[in-house]
């Protein structure tokens, strides 16, 4: 926008006087991590706005290149670091499909499983947070205390809460340990009173509720001008979600709706992620009662690592074993774009292999750097105070903005 | 979809390519028809540009694919494009007057591979810092990277 320099200069005809220029970020608690934004403001309203990103620039894309494809599953976790596993999700789909294998049910089954818990984990972050935006302070706790929870059930299964990895090409870390169900099981029958308990924090707020009614609204037109998916686009109207529309890792085997909504303001964004959150406690009560026995990887030593007892017995298992940590695995040349339904919106791998052990190029499309550049029209002509509610709302993780 | 496409060979002819890869539709597209082959796939209910990115194939010329992910809202598909660029200075088109999401894109992908795209409304770097040196993401660029330290810049 050549005009937002204009923009922030000019001059009222009426008054003569210039608007005011208020930097907001980069470190603020209301912008969710380091972004930050210009506005211009006459009187209390904006007559322009620009975010600035880059704070959080790490050039994951670029140290991609320069680790094997298993390696690289680490980054990825990095960048949307509330829901690392579904960023896992995409790039292994992705290096899976260039490789032309598809991973055995019980691991499908566990990769939903995770996504879906990390859907619901992402989205109590994204409710924490925001009310706490709105100076709700006390869903803040009930919102985290649930998600340590999951947090926990990630780090059994990982070894780790936040940057877990769990998703590797051609299946998992390891199988699901031992105890693990009974803990799932517990989850999702103390859950469903907590979601009504956080409706009965704010949907009977007057405050809450008068607040984020018809703030920092956009048309479906203009959202899907600006790329919008996710939550997000839902909240507008559009019945966008890539688990039905184009399922992968097993989705059309689960019962689900996608809820949306039409105001597509702040409130209905807020609708939309709090029913989403049934939705996916409703998969993992699917998961829970259906779980396939059997392999949880691919039974190929070129792509999938031997067990360590085999490597002990078996010279044929010790030598593919050296040659994959070594090497990497041979990837077929080719190029695939490979998307996932995140928490935040569609997460998109463009991967180029050249035949190598290591990526060519790794595309990474976080949803979130598409849903900020829309915060301009968002909150034009409304009140300062209404760009922390349509931060809160896009809830933009900078990790994967700046990436 | 197969329309779509029957419709766009009849537009353009030659100067698009369809072809599939692991079944995922590519059309590669001359640079300077990139604007109206999206104007006419956004016409046939192509409505979202999803991303736009570059690969930088060193040694090869032209060095530069630029590439588009669109999606069609209807027919849940998606569809790829592909415009080479090289020379010493590469530049395509710019097409973020079609889709607002490319206004992003299109400085990521600048500030990233320095291709120029003639015509965006701001073309700025975006995450890396005003006056750095180099494109980062090109072949050619270190992954330590070039500057021991990045020249601070007062606004």
């Amino acid at each position: 926008m050549a005009d937002v320099e204009t923009k922030f200069g000019q001059v009222d005809p009426e008054t003569g006087l210039k608007p005011m220029v208020i930097n907001l970020g980069p470190q603020h608690p209301a912008t969710h991590g380091v972004l930050r934004v210009r506005v211009a403001l006459d009187g209390e309203q904006i007559r322009a706005c620009e975010p600035v990103i880059g704070y959080l620039h790490t050039g994951i894309e670029k140290n991609c290149e320069d680790l094997t494809f298993n390696q690289a599953i680490t980054l990825t976790d990095r960048m949307d670091y509330l829901s690392p596993l579904t960023n896992n999700f995409g790039y292994v789909l992705g290096v899976e499909k260039l490789l032309g294998v598809e991973v055995p049910k019980r691991c499908q089954y566990i990769r939903v499983l995770f996504a879906e818990l990390s859907r619901i984990a992402s989205h109590l972050v994204w409710l924490g947070t925001s009310a706490m935006d709105m100076g709700a302070m006390s869903p803040f706790f009930y919102t985290m205390q649930q998600r340590e929870l999951i947090l926990d059930m990630i780090e059994m299964s990982a070894g780790a809460r936040m940057n877990p990895s769990y998703f590797r090409v051609g299946g998992l870390l390891n199988d699901l340990p031992p105890g693990f169900m009974e803990k799932l099981d517990a989850f999702v029958k103390g859950f469903p009173h907590w979601i009504d308990e956080y409706y009965r924090l704010l949907d009977r707020n007057p405050i809450w509720v008068e607040r984020l009614k018809g703030t920092a609204p956009i048309s479906a037109e203009d959202a899907l001008d600006y790329g919008w998916t996710g939550p997000l686009l839902r909240a507008c109207g559009v019945a966008r979600d890539l688990r039905k529309t184009n399922p992968y890792s097993s989705y059309e085997d689960f019962e689900f709706d996608v809820p949306t909504e039409t105001a597509g303001d702040v409130y209905a964004r807020y609708h939309v992620r709090m029913r989403e959150m049934r939705e996916s406690l409703r998969i993992v009560r699917q998961i829970l009662d259906g779980m396939p026995e059997g392999d949880w990887h691919v039974d190929n030593w070129k792509i999938y690592p031997p067990n360590k007892m085999e490597i002990g017995r078996n010279m044929e298992a010790l030598i593919y074993h050296f040659k994959l940590f070594t090497e990497g695995i041979r990837v077929p040349a080719g190029e695939v774009y490979s998307a996932v339904e995140g928490p935040k919106g569609e997460i998109g791998y463009f991967i180029v292999s050249d035949g190598s052990g290591k990526p060519y190029r790794v595309r990474v499309r976080g949803p979130s750097f598409y849903n900020i550049a829309a915060l301009p029209v968002l909150v034009q002509d409304q009140i300062l105070a209404d760009v922390v509610a349509a931060i809160g709302s896009i809830d933009i993780v900078l990790g994967e903005v700046d990436r | 979809m197969n329309d779509i496409l029957e419709a766009l060979l009849g537009t353009f002819g030659d100067r698009v390519e369809v072809s599939e890869s692991l079944g995922q539709t590519v059309v590669r597209v001359a640079a300077a028809e990139i604007v109206s082959v999206i104007t006419f796939l956004k016409s046939r209910g192509f409505n979202m540009l999803i991303d736009l990115t570059a690969v930088d194939h060193l040694g090869r010329e032209p060095r530069f694919d630029v590439v588009y992910q669109l999606y069609h809202l209807d027919l849940r598909a998606y569809l790829r494009l592909k415009v080479q660029v090289g020379g010493d200075e590469p530049s395509v088109p710019s097409v973020a007057h079609v889709f607002a999401s490319a206004n992003w894109a299109e400085r990521e992908c600048y500030d990233m591979f320095g291709v120029v795209f003639r015509g965006h409304p701001d073309l700025k770097r975006i995450l890396m810092p005003d006056g750095w040196k180099g494109h980062p993401l090109r072949k050619d660029y270190p992954l330590t990277g070039l500057d021991p330290l990045p020249p601070l810049v007062h606004e």
